[in-house]
């Protein structure tokens, strides 16, 4: 019992270490990429390739200098970028990181906790994320903030509900709510005693599943809560210091998080090709599997960025047409045929 | 151990209960019910319910919560604008409120206590996915199925109310 707690709190304390080395590394990844698209060199100073950069960067945001308005609801205002890297960091515990490892006849599961409606305590995670800006942007006592903060929880709401639709169809193709079993039915892609990943299943709901994601994490062309054409800097325009980098962080925490899921979901999550045929030990294919999920991670991280850098922000009004009048029918058709081809 | 939490959760959820009703600023009120919801979903984990949980977190806290305080920010009510009710206002609401309470009092009344041996008797997927959705199914379809259409209906009425502003504007 106790070896088990020691344990759980060993890989709890690596999820997080692990969660927030990505999320650092984010921020100097989205730096290159976006100067990669640019024909820039993107920052090279602090260290070779500029990989010092996120410490730089963090050591910059705790020594600037804190500034709280006169004006602003301080609880409040020191209370939302808390709520925004707290639940930003509640995601990971569900997600299975990898297999099983088989180390002196015990087995441990490289995952926090297998709960069986795992997929739901993400989204219960996600809906309540997005408290963290609106009482951030109310807090604040400025009406860019406030916008900011009110179009982030009109957005949320309405994406939520295609996001969960999209994931409905999937639900009743694995018939299965945990997150290890969906992955486990998704195990070998090519080769023998083979399965193919979710997404060849489920490509309609893949697709509105990413969209949805982008416009859950903020990121463009979905960030109009921070849109700084025309609301300043959003919903952080009051926030200075480590506060603002809370905000700015769980962003990327958020895009891991998500990029986790996307991949557990639809990708195989730590299956890989040809995964039942190398006649290796089982430990080994346990981490061969874990490098992998985090390869599709990289991917999907990638992906966000490649279209942050690519695509123009939507204007308010079409962001909501996209997500009530295309993606929410879209869902139900999908929902409709998955049950058609269920039945037959 | 589940005493204690039980009596944590509890002493959360009637405090924060309280404060919904005794701040005198709006947001708060929202936040606080915000808590309420939380320990009461902890509540619901006691009891072995993690699906009821989740969706009490998803729908109340994470949705419903969210539009209350996306409307109360937009009206942006404070001390200035509060809308200052009549006396007669608040005898009524008054009467009303006690009246719910003397129905739920009385609805609560002829409920028994579960026994212990009953209780031991709860096992660990009864509040589970597939359980409650082969109950819903089965024992309960008719209240299930009566209880969607009346969303359904509710939702219509919405969308019709909506259009037919539109048209007056117009």
């Amino acid at each position: 019992m106790i070896s088990f707690l020691i344990y759980k709190a060993i890989l709890v304390g690596v999820v997080f270490g692990i969660t927030l080395f990505i999320a650092a590394y984010s921020t100097y990844a989205e730096r290159k990429v976006a100067a990669f698209l640019q024909d820039r060199i993107g920052p090279d100073r602090a260290g070779p390739f500029g990989i010092l950069q996120p410490l730089a960067d963090g050591l910059k945001f705790i020594m600037k200098e804190e500034i709280i308005p006169n004006v602003s609801n301080k609880i409040l205002f020191v209370l939302g970028p808390s709520i925004a890297m707290l639940t930003a960091l509640m995601a990971g515990v569900v997600i299975p990181w990898g297999s099983t490892l088989v180390i002196n006849g015990e087995t441990y599961s490289l995952q926090i906790v297998d709960l069986n409606i795992g997929i739901l305590y993400v989204f219960a995670v996600v809906s309540i994320g997005v408290y963290g800006i609106m009482i951030g942007g109310w807090a604040s006592n400025n009406k860019f903030s406030l916008l900011g903060a009110i179009r982030a929880s009109a957005q949320m709401i309405s994406y939520e509900i295609a996001m969960g639709l999209s994931i409905i169809a999937l639900i009743m193709m694995t018939g299965t709510l945990s997150l290890r079993e969906i992955t486990e039915l998704q195990t070998g892609a090519v080769g023998s005693s083979w399965n193919f990943w979710n997404v060849v299943y489920q490509p309609v709901g893949f697709l509105i599943f990413l969209v949805c994601a982008f416009a859950e994490c903020n990121r463009t062309p979905f960030d109009l809560p921070e849109c700084e054409t025309e609301l300043v800097g959003g919903y952080h325009t009051e926030y200075s210091s480590m506060k603002l980098g809370f905000y700015l962080f769980a962003e990327y925490i958020n895009m891991f998080i998500s990029s986790a899921v996307i991949s557990t979901l639809y990708f195989g999550g730590y299956n890989f090709p040809f995964m039942n045929d190398l006649g290796m030990d089982q430990n080994i294919i346990t981490i061969i599997g874990t490098i992998g999920l985090f390869i599709k991670i990289g991917f999907f991280i990638f992906f966000f960025m490649w279209i942050r850098w690519t695509i123009p922000r939507f204007r308010y009004d079409q962001l909501m047409n996209l997500g009530w009048k295309i993606l929410i029918p879209l869902a139900i058709i999908n929902i409709f045929i998955t049950g058609l081809f269920g039945i037959l | 151990m589940i005493t204690n939490l039980f009596y944590f959760l509890s002493f959360v959820a009637v405090l924060s209960a309280l404060m919904v009703v005794f701040s005198r600023n709006p947001v708060y009120s929202v936040l606080y019910l915000i808590i309420t919801f939380f320990a009461i979903a902890g509540h619901y984990v006691l009891m072995q319910a993690e699906f009821l949980a989740v969706v009490h977190v998803i729908v109340y806290a994470g949705a419903i919560m969210v539009l209350f305080l996306y409307v109360i920010m937009l009206l942006n009510l404070n001390r200035e604008s509060e809308p200052h009710k009549s006396n007669i206002l608040k005898f009524a609401a008054a009467i009303c409120s006690g009246l719910l309470l003397v129905v739920l009092v009385g609805s609560l009344r002829g409920t028994e206590l579960l026994k212990h041996s009953e209780a031991g008797e709860v096992s660990s997927t009864m509040g589970g996915v597939k359980n409650l959705g082969k109950v819903l199914f089965t024992d309960f379809l008719f209240p299930f199925e009566i209880a969607s259409v009346l969303l359904l209906a509710a939702m219509v009425g919405v969308v019709m109310l909506a259009k037919a502003e539109k048209k007056t504007n117009l």
